[in-house]
């Protein structure tokens, strides 16, 4: 991921989205581990780093916000305290600076008169501006990235557009970078230059939103994009389904994983796991038979 | 899918389900009427037609799942009228409600709250039966499992409980109950919100199938516009305990007429990347009014993009026709 850039994980409950950004900021749960692999953050190593760093690190280079910000927000403290706390646990900012850029960071985030708002409890809060309140905190150390899981899932839409709004406008105008992880493809649309499809913890698909959503090339992309209702769809047309249920991630099927779901497997998919490969410029697929090569009408199936 | 089940479709000529005025306050704290009163539905007026889906959208608190569970006579309503098959559902008591409740059926959100753990999933499909006292033991398992067949559960599971199954799978069983009586109604109540998105279009299209098969009225509540406008004939938008417009679906989304309606829409991100880049989205100010203290006049104007006062705050719009099958209540419909 470049400086600045906007990243959508997409993908369903249990593909590994939401440990993937853990793993991101080293806090995968017990017993988990990470068991391999490197995550390169300015070129230091985020798996072996220190304790130490580490505290420096999350809340500091990477934030985090999450889905349901009633349980990321202390209830029995101020929403003002808690901003500065987060200012307080790192050592960019002294005391007095941390103090003063609480009220700026309210504003920042559009929360309508921050002072007299600073001194409320997040219970006084509607569910849109405790998120905000989550993304002024995450903001306050001035990170270089922001990790939003599911940030608007649990908000009306008329909220979630204007969450959307602002985490586009701080990426705009902050230059954060954001790691947006979401199961619905339009609000990965809405926000991300580029976008990772993963499906039974691994990635099946990436590249720019806009190349991936227009030409997928793996059919697990092609059956997301198709079986979610467009609000301007123009004839009733039926949704696609995708048989079946995820994989259970204890036992997961041979060859590839989604072959058990896919209705253009060939013989070979139950056998080998493809190797996600580019298949056009910037974007990468991990399929043997790819979309492109699936004809039409074999397409025109409705399943 | 034929031959299994015998559900009469209503051969009413008239709408399935009439709400003329429908008000369901809930009294809070205080006693002795000194508390204040959230005014979940405050004078709901509409129709649904045999055979159609009508969907019921707006944000959370708007009153839509209170409004579903008022018509289905699971809370009395304060006030208006309910109209089922022709006959009023407010006055009814005991086991006149009983028998007409074999005719309307619910489906929840969420599909690992509304069925009991402890009980077989055959026992949960067939208890509406044995609470109706329809047919002997034989009968009803023979009944129960065409049911499950019909919504594409394997029929030899009835002995498993629900923990065995997935999300999808469990809201199958809920649609299972309620196919199992013969309804000509189904609220479905955010039937799809809590499952997977892969998962949510195989409901979909369980419930357009079944629609299809057994002449089926829905009355489809979600907060997805999205899922909706697939779904549904007409739609039915709500805000803080009213009805703001009614359409065909097709004319609400293009032609929406009622400011709250637009705003809604323009919320809405579209999966298309070219489309999305062009949409630009009406971002609305300051927060959802408490429905206790619900503003004079109209209830958006609060938040409206294009009130004009003294009027709109001041004197409540009528929900009229503006066209063919289309009402709205707004002072300006169609300016926004």
């Amino acid at each position: 991921m470049n400086p600045g850039e906007t990243l959508g994980i997409v993908g369903e409950s249990g593909s590994g989205k939401s440990m993937t950004a853990l793993s991101i900021l080293n806090l995968v749960p017990e017993p988990g581990r990470i068991s391999g692999g490197k995550i390169l953050f300015k070129n230091r190593d985020v798996v072996t780093m220190t304790s130490g760093d580490l505290l420096e690190y999350r809340g500091g280079d990477v934030a985090m916000i999450f889905q349901d910000p009633m349980t990321s927000l202390n209830p029995v403290l101020r929403v003002g305290f808690q901003i500065e706390e987060a200012m307080r646990a790192h050592s960019r900012f002294d005391k007095r600076q941390a103090k003063a850029r609480v009220i700026p960071l309210l504003e920042r985030v559009r929360i309508p008169s921050p002072k007299q708002r600073a001194r409320d409890f997040p219970f006084q809060f509607s569910g849109g501006m405790r998120q905000r309140a989550m993304i002024a905190m995450g903001l306050a150390n001035e990170p270089s990235l922001l990790i939003a899981d599911e940030p608007t899932t649990a908000l009306d839409v008329t909220v979630q557009a204007q969450i959307l709004e602002l985490l586009k406008e701080l990426n705009r105008e902050l230059g954060t970078a954001i790691i947006l992880i979401s199961h619905n493809v339009a609000v990965i649309s809405s926000l991300c230059t580029r976008v990772m499809v993963m499906y039974a913890g691994r990635v099946v698909e990436s590249g720019p939103t806009r190349q991936v959503f227009d030409h997928p090339e793996h059919p697990y992309t092609w059956s997301l994009l198709r079986s979610v209702p467009r609000v301007d769809e123009r004839r009733h047309e039926r949704l696609i389904s995708i048989q079946g249920m995820p994989p259970d991630l204890a036992r997961l099927p041979t060859g590839c994983t989604f072959h058990p779901r896919c209705q253009f497997k060939v013989e070979r998919c139950l056998r080998e796991e493809p190797p996600l490969v580019e298949v056009a410029a910037d974007q990468e697929a991990r399929c043997w038979v790819l979309m492109r090569n699936v004809s039409k009408e074999s397409q025109a199936v409705r399943t | 899918m034929k031959q299994q089940l015998e559900i009469v479709p209503s051969q009413r000529v008239g709408p399935l389900v009439s709400v003329t005025d429908v008000y369901k306050h809930f009294p809070t704290g205080g006693g002795f009427g000194r508390g204040a009163v959230v005014k979940a539905v405050d004078g709901v007026t509409f129709e649904i037609a045999a055979g159609e889906t009508l969907g019921l959208v707006g944000e959370s608190g708007c009153g839509k799942s209170t409004l579903g569970r008022v018509i289905m006579q699971l809370q009395p309503a304060t006030a208006g009228s309910i109209k089922f098959e022709g006959r009023e559902l407010t006055k009814m008591r005991g086991n006149e409600l009983r028998q007409v409740r074999q005719r309307m059926q619910i489906i929840f959100q969420d599909p690992y709250a509304s069925l009991n753990p402890r009980m077989a999933i055959g026992d949960i499909v067939a208890e509406p039966l044995k609470n109706f006292g329809l047919g002997n033991k034989r009968e009803r398992e023979k009944r129960v499992q065409q049911v499950m067949k019909v919504v594409g559960l394997n029929p030899n599971f009835t002995n498993r409980y629900p923990h065995e199954f997935s999300g999808g799978q469990r809201q199958r069983i809920g649609i299972a109950r309620a196919l199992v009586l013969t309804p000509s109604l189904i609220v479905a109540d955010e039937p799809i919100s809590a499952l997977d998105v892969s998962i949510q279009a195989q409901i979909v299209n369980l419930l357009e199938d079944l629609q299809t098969e057994y002449k089926l009225t829905y009355l489809f509540i979600a907060h997805d516009l999205s899922v909706v406008r697939h779904v549904s004939d007409r739609v039915a938008v709500m805000y803080l305990g009213k009805i703001v417009e009614v359409a065909n679906s097709r004319e609400v989304y293009d032609n929406p007429l009622h400011p709250y309606t637009k705003v809604l829409l323009s919320s809405i991100p579209y999966t298309d990347p070219v489309l999305e880049a062009r949409r630009k989205p009406i971002l609305l100010k300051g927060e959802i009014p408490s429905p206790i203290n619900p503003p004079k006049g109209c209830r958006f104007h609060t938040r409206c993009p294009i009130a004009q006062f003294p009027i709109c705050g001041e004197v409540e719009p009528p929900l009229e026709k503006k066209a063919d099958g289309h009402v709205a209540a707004c002072h300006f419909p169609g300016k926004l």
